[in-house]
């Protein structure tokens, strides 16, 4: 018996061993040597993979990082990460990092269930994207919120939900990583990333609709009717196909409530100044 | 009876509903205005000729063709043209649309409007296809693709046979049945000027055994012309599908991304063929369409002809108008048509029937989970995984999709209609050949 137990050992050891070196002989001789410089990087990413920078993952980022010179080096951006974690990888590399301002998504519609009233009744459909092809949607407005979340299902980082009052997505500020996913998928194109400003301090037009005053009234309480007021408080704003457009560099703090005040219609949302940066508030 | 066919693979047998087979086609007449839309075809929309205050006859030209895939659109009233600018169509959305206010019922002179049948057909083949597209001809089974470009072959390719589908498979549709009686002589004559242009001496019929009364007319009169014959088919749903039928009648398959015309097939729909008819022999463009009024929730069904651009709602409220039991208005047929938002869309060149069905009819149950039984599997008449689809749909898997020929799907519906779980297939198979088609470009 005791035979049998040590020739097996024997013989399995002698397996393993063979095995081993052929192992290691193959290791080295097809040895492939990274750069240690990209798993360095690759740690201090998010590590979401969402493909926000537009390369394939956090890993391609990194990679494309190393390869980079330093001119090259300022076209790359991890939207998610922001500056603090382009600067950790400007250290590794030594190069220095771009600032960037922080950003958010934001929905330019406010056509939630109270300021357009659902006309008609959908059964069964499954996303915005098909409901876009179907009909104008359930207020009847052709340029609004469809309000069936294909955003909230894209959105890899648990920053959108469909507020039920209102039935139109919400963002949570925190969580957003401006990633952009919800800007794709948007049948309507309802998404923009604008800069989060100074303590969550904006203003912006919740409205995308190009229809004549009058009919885009029609359909929604709080629809942009391009009456040009917003131009008179600040010539800066822009109005194009009877839609206010306010640019990224009119100052919020300085405009924002009396764009907000002045809108006939409700369309201008200013969002004031958090008081306490870390509160939660919305 | 000779045999009867069929196309081999999946295919369902959805509750008839042919309520309207036996109402004769009658004449809708005239509403107070309307609205013609400049885009009634698959293509380019047309450019507007007229503008507002101009004076037009039934069949002026509206608006001409853009490009080589696009359609004349004509006038089918006399009146005023009121407005040119866009107006809410039948999903709701603006579309740019042709408003005439209706003031007598004034012919161009050009039209031959006796009821002769004309039988000669004089013309050669370049004047044949000119006078089709000049008089706007376009499939009038749904799809909507302009009839001179499907007419014209190519030279590498040769055509033996010319198919008139007769089919009318939807539930409730019963204007080709009607038309198929009424008119059938046209019809036949019809298919011997598309004949002539394609050069070929043979056409088949295909008609579904659920229409006798179709059959038997177009048996008798086929027996006067050679080279015209009658095909029965067993009634199964999608046998109205282009390459279903070219499967049922001739046995040859089209393959995936290929033409009918790579077979050596020409479909064309029985209402096509009359309206081609009319355009050659009466030199009348298409302004007028045999329209079915219809639904569980209709008080009054009956088969029209109704002049393009007539509002929905003045043909629902000539058939007793809209009950309180409505729970929705389908523009085509139960099972590819369209759910519209707006009632007072017009009537297009393309709009088969207007459904009013009850809440029992219209009811989508809720998703549940998918039991694997493989029934939508045996119900595709493409032979696609339906399944399949919804599942990489909804984790949006692209690739995979690509593989299993999403692209091959032709939106039939026979897999939602077959789920026990009451998935809604068709629309997973509809949002995954959007997103496939996006990621090609």
């Amino acid at each position: 018996m005791d035979n049998v137990i040590f020739s097996n050992v024997i013989v399995l050891s002698a397996i393993a061993l063979a095995a081993a070196i052929i192992l290691y002989m193959v290791s080295k001789k097809f040895n492939v040597i990274e750069n240690p410089r990209i798993d360095e990087i690759e740690k201090t990413l998010p590590g979401a993979n969402c493909g926000a920078c537009g390369k394939a993952g956090c890993r391609n980022f990194a990679e494309s990082c190393v390869k980079a010179d330093e001119k090259s080096f300022q076209n790359l951006y991890c939207p998610v990460g922001g500056t603090a974690v382009m600067q950790k990888i400007a250290a590794v590399l030594g190069y220095s990092a771009q600032e960037k301002e922080p950003t958010v998504a934001v929905l330019k519609c406010n056509g939630t269930c109270q300021n357009a009233p659902a006309k008609i009744a959908f059964d069964g459909v499954i996303s915005c994207r098909l409901a876009d092809k179907i009909s104008v949607g359930q207020s009847g407005c052709p340029n609004g919120c469809l309000r069936f979340g294909d955003c909230v299902k894209v959105c890899k980082f648990d920053a959108l939900h469909i507020d039920p009052q209102t039935g139109i997505p919400v963002v949570d500020e925190n969580k957003c990583t401006s990633c952009g996913a919800c800007v794709n998928i948007c049948p309507r194109r309802l998404f923009v990333i604008r800069p989060k400003g100074k303590n969550g301090e904006r203003v912006y037009v919740a409205c995308s609709n190009t229809q004549k005053g009058a009919i885009a009234r029609k359909n929604c309480k709080t629809a942009c009717i391009g009456c040009m007021k917003c131009v008179k408080i600040c010539p800066e704003v822009v109005v194009e196909n009877n839609l206010s457009r306010i640019p990224k560099s009119v100052s919020a703090s300085r405009y924002g409530a009396e764009l907000a005040q002045n809108c006939p219609t409700g369309a201008i949302i200013y969002k004031p100044a958090h008081k306490n940066e870390a509160s939660d508030d919305k | 009876m000779t045999n009867k066919k069929t196309f081999s693979i999946g295919g369902i047998h959805p509750d008839k509903y042919k309520i309207t087979s036996d109402c004769p086609i009658t004449d809708a007449g005239l509403p107070e205005t309307v609205y013609i839309p400049v885009k009634q075809h698959i293509g380019s929309p047309a450019k507007i000729l007229v503008k507002k205050g101009d004076k037009v006859k039934v069949g002026t030209l509206l608006a001409d063709a853009d490009g080589i895939v696009s359609s004349d659109v004509h006038s089918s009233v006399s009146g005023e043209v009121t407005k040119v600018e866009e107006v809410e169509g039948e999903f709701g959305y603006l579309e740019s649309m042709i408003t005439i206010k209706v003031e007598g019922d004034e012919f161009e002179p050009s039209i031959d409007r006796s009821d002769d049948i004309v039988k000669e057909i004089p013309f050669t083949h370049d004047e044949i296809i000119e006078k089709i597209r000049s008089a706007g001809v376009v499939g009038m089974g749904g799809a909507g693709y302009p009839t001179p470009v499907k007419t014209s072959v190519p030279d590498n390719k040769k055509i033996d046979c010319l198919i008139l589908n007769g089919i009318e498979c939807e539930p409730f549709l019963t204007a080709d049945d009607r038309l198929m009686v009424e008119k059938a002589e046209q019809i036949v004559i019809g298919a011997k000027i598309i004949n002539k242009i394609l050069g070929i001496q043979n056409a088949v019929i295909a008609i579904d055994e659920n229409k006798p009364l179709a059959i038997e007319t177009l048996t008798q009169i086929t027996k006067r012309y050679i080279g015209v014959n009658v095909q029965i088919c067993k009634t199964k749903y999608p046998q109205g599908g282009e390459r279903q039928l070219i499967k049922a009648v001739t046995g040859r398959e089209v393959p995936s991304g290929r033409l009918p015309m790579d077979v050596g097939c020409i479909v064309q729909n029985v209402g096509t063929v009359f309206a081609i008819y009319e355009a050659v022999m009466k030199n009348k463009p298409l302004f007028e369409r045999i329209v079915t009024v219809s639904g569980d929730e209709c008080k009054n069904p009956q088969n029209f002809r109704v002049r393009i651009g007539t509002p929905a709602s003045w043909l629902i409220e000539k058939c007793g108008g809209i009950s309180d039991d409505t729970a929705q208005i389908i523009f085509g047929g139960p099972m590819m048509g369209t759910s519209a938002v707006n009632v007072n869309a017009p009537i297009t060149k393309l709009t088969s029937g207007i459904l009013l069905l009850s809440d029992r009819l219209s009811h989508k149950e809720p998703e549940q989970d998918c039991i694997r039984c493989g029934k939508c599997v045996d119900a595709c008449p493409v032979g696609l995984r339906p399944f399949l689809i919804a599942r990489y749909t909804k984790e949006n898997m692209i690739a995979e999709l690509r593989d299993i020929n999403v692209l091959d799907c032709i939106e039939c519906g026979s897999c939602a209609y077959i789920c026990p779980a009451r998935i809604p297939l068709l629309d997973y198979c509809k949002l995954g050949k959007m997103e496939v088609k996006k990621t090609k470009k």
